[in-house]
């Protein structure tokens, strides 16, 4: 498998801030190098579903991370998740939902769908930039997936 | 046959009728025959006497000079009377003398003459006479007589007697036919109106009169009567009528006001739904570019701080400072607006349990700091338990912020008695506030600190307030500046 390739962390964020923010974090712990964007839900859905040659899946790559945001243009997040925890090849990434909301019906949706975490993305950049790496160095240097 | 008191009244009144007019006619007839009877008996009596006196008178020369020849002659004349069975005459010894007829048998004839006078015996009439002459009894004529005559008028009589009464049946039977309807008709004629009346439920007929009489007064007692269950009837079916009209249109308005309800439960619906809609938006697209301001400001500070100097370094944490107190605020706004459309589950809590709760988490987090607490134990009301928390935890929090500057800080949670009504107080001797102001106190972005004395975003009470309304009750402060504030509320 070439490691170039590989992809370790899957964004599915619509918000370029937010997606900069999110990557100046990362970087900061040198954590940024194999990380993949989704724009929407439908990219995200592609890119493990559709028939698209970008699709990453062809070439046999799977994410060590999904940080997925909920409200998405054309397939929201909440959609997205569904799908990637209702089917067998995808089940077992881990999903953290990363997201403005704090409403307690999307966190209850969201782990009645199955994400491994729901962090409300701070305002203060500091807390956020905290957040991100955090869940970062978690989900690709603590835990361990199954294989 | 079915008994009497079943028999229809036509039937009844003619076996009345017959049945008087049998006994009258019987014993009528009865009477005429017996008096037939009894006055035919004297007469051939009286005849048969006439006669024995004659033939005494004629048979005085015979019985004076014991002629038996002349004696036997005289009473041979007996012969023309068809009805003479037997004669004898007596000579004054009391012997025979002459006989009729002359060889007449010993049970004919007494041997010795009796006494004088006339009677029935063994179906023939017997009398004995004296014979005298110028007061001198001569002898006793005895003669016997059969009593067929008084057995043909008899007879006669029985049949005349039941000839008549046949006709007098048979008319007073016809009669009896003919005038019993005079009774008969009008109480038939009742009964077949109360028939008809019961059967076809029909209140209209009514039963003819056929007189004046006690017949009559009680067919227009019977009319009237149905002329009245007639207006009732009517009525009743106009009642009913009306009352089937009211329930109908009762059930109109109702299914309209039902229509109404739902209609209100949709709009009520969709407008919860809007809200949600906003609440998301708000927390979602308002917190976004927030975010943006936040971590560029940091970035330009990170990336950039050679270029800047100290004044545009302190620009830039203002703007960050900014930010961070609009995300707050948001926040805040957030649990007023979750607090307003919860949904209420009412139950039992135990407020005294959830003070002490609140206040060791506010110890767990500033744990530097010392405030004495008194919580009143057992305190209990009925409530929504989330909602209630809520409430507790920001009069609970609001007292521990404003005590800061106190150096012997106190804060007591209590229930008192106001007016008649139980009412809890969360009292301190904090900054506390001026009862000028008390109005403003709950209301949204209303403070009376500025936010260097005491942070605060002006939310917190008026989401207490907006809880406690929603539990039906009130909440009001009293308070004076540095004097610390009580706050009572009920449930």
């Amino acid at each position: 498998m070439d490691p170039t390739h590989e992809v370790e962390i899957l964004l599915v964020e619509d918000n370029p801030t937010d997606i900069e923010l999110t990557l100046r974090a990362l970087t900061s712990r040198h954590l940024a190098n194999q990380l993949f964007v989704c724009r929407d839900g439908a990219e995200a859905i592609d890119f493990f579903f559709g028939n698209a040659p970008n699709a990453l899946r062809d070439i046999g790559v799977t994410p060590r991370v999904i940080l997925l945001d909920l409200n998405l243009p054309k397939v929201d997040g909440l959609e997205v998740l569904r799908r990637l925890k209702g089917d067998e090849r995808t089940r077992t990434i881990p999903v953290v939902v990363l997201t403005s909301s704090a409403e307690q019906p999307d966190i209850a949706a969201a782990y009645r769908l199955g994400a491994n975490s729901y962090i409300v993305k701070p305002v203060d950049f500091e807390a956020f930039s905290r957040a991100v790496s955090d869940l970062g160095l978690y989900w690709l240097l603590v835990n361990r997936p199954p294989h | 046959m079915s008994p009497l008191r079943d028999w229809p009244i036509k039937r009844k009144l003619t076996a009345i009728l017959l049945l008087i007019s049998g006994l009258v006619l019987v014993l009528t007839s009865a009477a005429f025959v017996t008096y037939q009877v009894v006055t035919f008996r004297g007469t051939i009596q009286s005849h048969l006497a006439t006669r024995s006196r004659i033939l005494a008178a004629n048979s005085t020369a015979a019985l004076a000079f014991a002629n038996e020849a002349d004696a036997t002659e005289i009473l041979a004349a007996l012969k023309y009377d068809p009805h003479m069975v037997a004669a004898a005459l007596y000579n004054q010894d009391g012997r025979v003398l002459a006989t009729y007829p002359v060889a007449a048998t010993a049970d004919l004839i007494p041997a010795a003459p009796q006494p004088d006078g006339y009677r029935f015996q063994g179906g023939r009439l017997v009398g004995s006479t004296p014979v005298a002459q110028g007061g001198k009894r001569l002898g006793t004529l005895y003669i016997a007589s059969d009593t067929k005559d008084v057995s043909d008028a008899l007879r006669l009589s029985g049949v005349i007697a039941i000839v008549v009464l046949a006709i007098a049946m048979l008319a007073a039977y016809a009669l009896a036919a003919a005038l019993q309807g005079r009774i008969s008709a009008p109480i038939l004629a009742l009964a077949e109106t109360a028939t008809a009346v019961s059967t076809r439920q029909d209140y209209s007929v009514r039963a003819p009169k056929l007189g004046e009489d006690e017949l009559g007064t009680l067919t227009d007692a019977f009319n009237q009567m149905l002329v009245r269950i007639e207006d009732q009837d009517r009525e009743l079916r106009r009642y009913a009528t009306e009352l089937e009209q009211r329930v109908a249109e009762r059930t109109q308005e109702l299914q309209e006001r039902h229509e109404a309800v739902r209609r209100n439960a949709a709009e009520l619906l969709a407008a919860n739904q809007e809200l949600d809609a906003f609440a998301y938006s708000v927390s979602h697209d308002l917190r976004a570019p927030l975010r943006s301001i936040d971590g560029f400001s940091h970035v330009l500070l990170e990336d950039y701080a050679a270029q800047l100097d100290q004044a545009g370094r302190d620009s830039l944490q203002r703007v960050r400072a900014a930010s961070q107190r609009m995300a707050t605020l948001i926040d805040d706004l957030l649990k007023l607006a979750r607090v307003t459309r919860a949904e209420m589950r009412t139950e039992v809590v135990d407020l005294s349990g959830m003070a002490r709760d609140i206040v060791a988490e506010l110890q767990r987090a500033t744990p530097e700091r010392h405030v004495e607490f008194a919580i009143a134990p057992g305190l209990e009301a009925r409530g929504d338990p989330r909602l209630l928390r809520v409430a507790l935890d920001n009069l609970l929090r609001n007292g521990w912020k404003y005590t800061a500057k106190q150096p012997r800080p106190q804060i007591e949670f209590a229930s008192t008695n106001v007016n008649g009504e139980r009412a809890f107080v969360v009292r301190d001797n904090g900054a506390g506030f001026d009862m000028k102001y008390a109005d403003k106190l709950f209301g949204v972005f209303q403070r009376l600190h500025s936010a260097a004395e005491f942070e605060g975003t002006g939310v917190g009470l008026a989401t207490v307030r907006r809880i406690i309304t929603r539990h039906g009750g009130r909440i009001w402060a009293e308070g004076a500046v540095d004097r610390g504030a009580t706050f009572y509320f009920t449930l």
